[in-house]
């Protein structure tokens, strides 16, 4: 509380010798972002708040595409010396991003050489952790981190004969319920987005299984994969024989599968906790919620049940080579953006998770969890257990490939043209020789 | 008495054709040598740290099956649409050139496709044939046919094939039109009155007269097929299922912007390249033989 006091005093302080500069321009902080549609609205808002609070900086948030060319962007930008202050990078670019070094300007430097009485303490661990050094320095400020969760259709639940009120909790209960709604006249049980997060990389956190060696890649570049495990087979095996029935159905990859559950297509889907407001905006029918489903006899998890699941999103990067002030502007605007009540706000527009536990308890005072079930749900899935090593997050470099390859690799499974297990090492051998460049690329 | 044909002045010349020589090294050699002075390093994507590393990238490249695959699914793709667009593109145009009656409109229409931009084409497809909302893949189903060309690479390969080749066929239509009204009516009349049927007088009259447009044509068509079908990939497949329409330059664009791997990509864009200069050599050594002007 301390400190949000002083920080309102400085701003004030500020204010007042901006003013008496008499009508000095501001000082411009470019923020680019991979925000669309009623998200770009919301980081307009965002940026609109900041420069509403003080007079001496102005945010200016650009949509410049998606996360891809975001990223590209600066990138071609940062050659051409023309780089903007933040970026917006989704979380398989971090490896990218920390591996340049002199690139980047770290968040807790710009944070702490601003002097603005900066407290990384208050951010979710399980949040934070995913952009924190091992020992302990936050690289990145997190805005839109999400995980993926259980969406169901109450409506078919009801007609199939299933209890609508209750989420099949595993797998074996999803299949199940697949072949009763099927039996009803619906064409397919279950779809998912995000193919390689939901159904690899989540898959291995929910499980407590290694995605790859030292700590899914936090403890070094030398890092390999290990998701051909006899578990990880069995998993793909499974959904694979779903698939020739349509109890699971593909529909490609990012969210491209969201209309197969809106339109009703599927009665069940796994989908990003961020996708919420969408959802519910387009589903015609009465939408329930729960956590991803678990093998129980494939799962390492405490008591034979599920681990903790883990994030996705974005986080911004601040880019190097600016001047002290411009980095005092973007401190400015980092902390307006982890107040509680900025960020309680933001969560319960977007679905995205709290970053503060501040924000988060704001959220449950407020008693918005009672009317809006399903956005409790992520952040209660990430913080079912105290993470382990194979849960807190994952760092591997050229993930942007490795993912492709992953689902590249699955959609051959799926299409039956590929034994789970030939898929799986194949990927696996595919994605180490990617690490060993990506590491040959940063020694 | 020899006259001698030139300018007197020694620098005009130069000047003329300088606009010519400026294009073609800014557009052409310029970064033409950087892709290759690139091929040979690794660098990381902020270009931090660039490493010389000789060929090492040519040898990753070829011993990569995705790069074999690329090659192979660029081969089936280049040739069904060059084929498609110009086999449709000359039936219509010898259709459209015995109309009589609302020839004007129907040419119109048949040349409308061309000003559709290729981004924009491949989405019209993209959501004919979406699995779950689109109409075509909609009737498919209720025919009993199962299409989802998200996981069926070989749907999805007829998927670009049939927009791309659809883009392309107004651009062939009018150059064969225009061919096809250049053959003077008497040559055709004279085969007729010598009793040749309508089979013959194509085949042995107006498909010779026909060639020099249908090589420039061929020639066209298969630079179209090779770069300008990007923008129907990204949008209709992303280069998708399992890499089942991942032509070469969409590779390139992927290994550059998407995997920021920039000397892989840029050693591809180098081997790109030498295939396309290497193809329009054959073209112009073997097939213009075979053409009459």
């Amino acid at each position: 509380m301390l400190s949000r006091r002083n920080l309102l005093a400085a701003t004030a302080a500020v204010a007042l010798s901006a003013s008496a500069a008499t009508a000095q321009q501001p000082v411009e902080i470019q923020f680019w972002h991979a925000m669309g549609g009623a998200l770009n609205e919301w980081v307009d808002e965002l940026a609109k708040g900041y420069n509403d609070s003080q007079t001496k900086y102005k945010v200016v948030a650009v949509n410049k595409g998606n996360y891809t060319e975001v990223m590209t962007g600066a990138i071609a930008a940062y050659r051409a010396n023309r780089a903007p202050h933040i970026i917006q990078v989704f979380e398989v670019g971090t490896a990218t991003m920390m591996a340049a070094k002199g690139a980047v300007k770290p968040v807790y430097e710009v944070m702490e050489q601003a002097g603005i009485g900066w407290d990384p303490k208050v951010y979710l661990p399980a949040v934070a952790g995913y952009y924190t050094t091992t020992d302990g320095r936050m690289l990145s400020m997190p805005l839109n981190s999400s995980s993926p969760i259980f969406y169901y259709n109450k409506d078919a639940f009801k007609k199939a004969g299933l209890d609508p009120a209750v989420a099949p909790k595993t797998w074996v209960e999803v299949r199940d319920a697949a072949k009763k709604l099927q039996a009803s006249g619906m064409p397919c049980g279950l779809s998912t987005a995000w193919p390689s997060w939901v159904l690899i990389e989540n898959f291995g956190a929910m499980h407590n299984l290694p995605m790859g060696t030292l700590e899914n890649g936090f403890g070094g570049l030398g890092t390999e994969f290990q998701f051909n495990s006899p578990a990880h087979v069995t998993h793909m095996e499974r959904i694979a024989e779903m698939q020739k029935a349509k109890e699971f159905d593909y529909g490609g990859r990012r969210g491209d599968s969201q209309v197969k559950f809106t339109n009703a297509e599927c009665g069940m889907y796994i989908q990003s906790s961020a996708g919420l407001s969408s959802i519910l905006k387009t589903a015609k029918f009465d939408v329930g919620f729960g956590m991803m489903p678990y093998w129980p006899d494939l799962t390492k998890g405490p008591n034979g049940g599920p681990q903790n699941s883990i994030l996705g999103g974005a986080t911004l990067w601040v880019l190097g080579g600016k001047s002290a002030d411009e980095y005092k502007g973007v401190a400015g605007f980092f902390a307006h953006i982890s107040k509680p009540e900025v960020q309680a706000a933001s969560h319960q527009r977007t679905g995205y998770l709290p970053i503060t536990m501040a924000a988060y308890e704001l959220t449950q005072k407020q008693g918005f969890y009672e009317k809006n079930p399903g956005f409790e749900i992520a952040n209660k899935q990430m913080t079912l257990n105290p993470p382990t090593p194979n849960s807190k997050g994952i760092r591997f470099g050229n993930l942007v490939q490795i993912r492709d390859i992953i689902e590249e690799e699955m959609e051959a499974v799926f299409a039956g043209k590929k034994q789970a297990k030939a898929a799986l090492d194949s990927a696996v051998q595919r994605g180490n020789a990617l690490l060993r460049q990506f590491e040959r690329d940063n020694k | 008495m020899r006259v001698r044909v030139g300018y007197s002045n020694k620098v005009l010349p130069y000047i003329l054709v300088a606009p010519q020589v400026i294009i073609t090294l800014v557009f052409f050699i310029w970064p033409a040598s950087q892709a290759l002075y690139q091929s040979v390093q690794r660098q990381d994507p902020f270009g931090l740290r660039t490493r010389f590393v000789g060929l090492d990238n040519f040898a990753a490249i070829l011993e990569d099956p995705g790069y074999l695959n690329s090659l192979y699914v660029t081969a089936i793709f280049s040739i069904s649409v060059a084929a498609l667009a110009l086999g449709l593109a000359l039936l219509l145009a010898v259709s459209a050139d015995r109309v009589i009656r609302g020839a004007t409109a129907y040419k119109t229409l048949l040349i409308w496709p061309y000003a559709v931009a290729p981004a924009v084409a491949g989405v019209l497809w993209m959501f004919l044939f979406n699995p779950t909302i689109g109409s075509v893949a909609f009737a498919l189903k209720a025919l009993g046919y199962d299409w989802n060309h998200l996981l069926d690479g070989n749907q999805a390969m007829l998927l670009v094939v049939l927009a791309a080749t659809w883009k392309q066929i107004s651009y062939n239509f009018i150059f064969f039109l225009a061919g096809l009204q250049a053959i003077p009516k008497s040559l055709i009349e004279a085969a007729a009155i010598d009793g040749a049927g309508r089979n013959r007088r194509f085949w042995t009259i107006i498909l010779p007269l026909l060639s020099p447009t249908a090589f420039f044509l061929l020639v066209v068509n298969v630079v179209y097929a090779f770069f300008d079908t990007f923008g129907i990939i990204h949008s209709v497949t992303s280069g998708g299922p399992a890499r089942a329409t991942e032509i070469l330059v969409y590779k390139v664009y992927y290994d550059a912007f998407e995997a920021l791997d920039l000397g892989g990509s840029a050693a591809q864009s180098v081997i790109l390249m030498a295939i396309v200069i290497s193809l329009t050599v054959v073209q112009f050594r073997y097939v213009e033989r075979r053409v009459h002007y």
